[in-house]
């Protein structure tokens, strides 16, 4: 149900995002999500790819501080009103939303949000009670490359 | 407008007179003073009688100034080793003032001072105020640090000793530096000569120029400075400005203080005696030749130091000044000895900000320090490596870090310093040893 995601610290200045993103694509990794928060000293980049072990020990040789994370995918409607159904259902509970972004799959006219929550586990509990059911890592990158 | 200058003044202060002692009834006085602490610190201090008997040696030994060069060296490290209280050779009952400093480590050094020892530091200071040409009728902003430095307070007494009128704003908030400068009429200033060209700088731009001020006299010390610097404060604020020397281990500032010609610093010899030795061998350097400043405090009872090795670089010289002084001259301290570096009149070691980093994570070997100058004031960023074990994914997270590892420093060091996250293996190593300190400051 959980779908994994690494976080790459990377200072706040020109050129640091070109150097992983150019690892990456050397070695053909197809990044399915990618995001960046930012401040003004540093960011962290942080990215969905299939073979998140390779694409891991890859950085790390390079001299990269990777994180891996949990992250809970959910498939809604691409219409108004997706995002707060699954806000809602979290309501009233102890799990937090620690940070989140969404993506659409290309061609499948389908949004995706990719939650990072304070405890997974309990998250997806509480959402599938709620009839809302995390998307799995392989049906994630059905149709995509490595 | 034209100002005051100490040179046409033709007033002889009369607590000077001690500068102008007759060469063969000063090196008396520094031996009957020598013998006497010599005896006391056997007496007293644990650590020295211990040395004095490894090497057989007992206070008789010293029958002339030469002998002292038989006598054990005291190092910083004595006062960290012995930490807090180890070197004090008075009981508490008699110790009336307490100060610190920069150790290597996360402690500070402590340092004491019987009633007498004020005295003789209050003399010290009132008779360095004095040698640049300032008397009572000055009214003299002090903007050295109040506190545990020794800055604040050694200046004070001194000042009004002098029968100065002394404005205690101690450091920093410079738009009321400014303010009280110019309402107040100052006529003479005691900070750190980066600071003053900070206040020129923060002047002008608030539209006071020193230049039309009543201030005529700077008191510039507590971090290495240049002549370069020195022309620029003289041209821009129309004062004069004088280089002071001292350091809390021997009794804070005060052991040396230029006069009117702006020689040099003569060091108050009747009270520290001054040798300049090879830092690496120990061994004697001739007259005029660089080497480490090594001083003997020859009147401080609380905690005398023998021999104690300053780390400052310098040169002594006995080349008579004009002033007529018969006080040797220290030459401007160019460098350091060890890695200390001084940051906004602070010293600061590696070492410290080193144990302020691993006292909050463990795990954090790699950084390095750099120095810069913003608008005349020192700026230390610490830069710090990232690694997996403190990288939490978070955007908080990481902050939180930088704030506490900015805290720590501050808690150890006493300066604010902005921590930056880098990327590992980013940091400058030299020869496999990183390079701890980048120091980019222009002087």
């Amino acid at each position: 149900m959980k779908v994994k995601q690494l976080s790459l610290f990377l200072e706040n200045k020109p050129g640091a995002l070109s150097r992983p993103a150019n690892l990456l694509a050397k070695a053909k990794f197809n990044i399915l999500t990618l995001s960046i928060a930012d401040t003004q000293r540093f960011g962290i980049l942080r990215f969905i790819v299939s073979e998140w072990e390779k694409a891991r020990s890859l950085l790390e040789r390079e001299g990269f501080v990777v994180n891996v994370t949990d992250m809970v995918a959910i498939e809604v409607a691409d219409e108004p009103g997706g995002l707060a159904k699954v806000l809602e259902a979290l309501e009233k509970t102890p799990v937090n939303v620690e940070y989140m972004y969404g993506f659409t799959l290309r061609g499948e006219g389908k949004g995706l949000l990719a939650f990072r929550f304070s405890d997974p586990d309990a998250a997806i509990e509480v959402l599938r009670k709620k009839g809302i059911n995390p998307v799995r890592s392989v049906e994630l990158f059905k149709g995509a490359g490595p | 407008m034209t100002k005051y200058d100490a040179r046409q003044n033709r007033r002889f202060h009369p607590v000077s007179a001690p500068d102008f002692l007759p060469l063969p009834q000063l090196r008396d006085l520094q031996l009957q003073r020598l013998k006497a602490i010599v005896q006391r610190a056997d007496d007293r201090v644990a650590l020295f009688r211990k040395r004095m008997a490894d090497r057989g040696m007992t206070p008789q030994d010293v029958q002339t100034l030469e002998d002292l060069a038989k006598l054990p060296f005291t190092e910083k490290s004595d006062l960290r080793d012995t930490y807090p209280f180890g070197l004090f050779a008075s009981p508490m009952e008699e110790i009336v003032r307490l100060h610190a400093s920069s150790g290597t480590t996360g402690k500070p050094i402590v340092v004491a001072y019987t009633r007498q020892d004020v005295q003789v530091w209050t003399n010290v200071m009132l008779r360095s105020l004095a040698a640049c040409g300032l008397h009572e009728g000055d009214i003299i902003q002090n903007a050295y640090g109040y506190g545990l430095f020794t800055g604040g307070l050694g200046a004070h007494y001194g000042a009004e000793a002098l029968g100065a009128t002394v404005i205690p704003i101690s450091g920093g908030n410079t738009q009321r530096q400014l303010m009280v400068m110019k309402d107040f009429g100052v006529t003479a200033i005691c900070c750190t000569p980066s600071y003053f060209l900070h206040l020129i700088d923060q002047g002008s731009e608030a539209g006071v120029s020193i230049k039309d001020l009543p201030l005529h006299t700077g008191v510039f010390g507590a971090e290495p400075w240049t002549e370069s610097m020195r022309r620029r404060i003289e041209q821009d604020s129309g004062i004069r400005a004088y280089d002071i020397y001292g350091l809390s281990e021997i009794i804070g500032p005060g052991v040396a203080m230029e006069c009117v010609c702006q020689a040099g610093p003569h060091i108050f010899e009747d009270y520290f005696y001054p040798e300049i030795i090879d830092s690496k061998t120990g061994a004697p350097c001739a007259d005029g030749q660089e080497g480490e400043l090594v001083l003997t405090t020859l009147g401080k009872q609380a905690m005398p130091m023998i021999r104690y090795r300053t780390r400052d670089i310098t040169a002594l010289t006995a080349q008579p000044c004009e002033c007529g002084r018969t006080l040797r001259r220290i030459k401007r301290i160019s460098r350091r000895a060890d890695d200390m570096f001084i940051v906004r009149g602070i010293n600061v070691f590696p070492s410290q900000i080193e144990a302020a980093l691993l006292s909050v994570e463990g795990t954090l070997p790699h950084y390095q320090i750099v120095l810069t100058r913003e608008r005349d004031l020192d700026v230390m960023e610490v830069q710090v490596e990232v690694t997996p074990e403190v990288f939490g994914d978070t955007v908080g997270a990481l902050e939180r870090l930088e704030e506490k590892l900015g805290k720590s420093i501050e808690t150890t060091v006493g300066l604010r310093a902005n921590v930056c996250l880098v990327q590992p293996r980013t940091l400058q190593r030299s020869e496999g040893k990183a390079k701890r300190v980048l120091d980019q400051r222009k002087m």
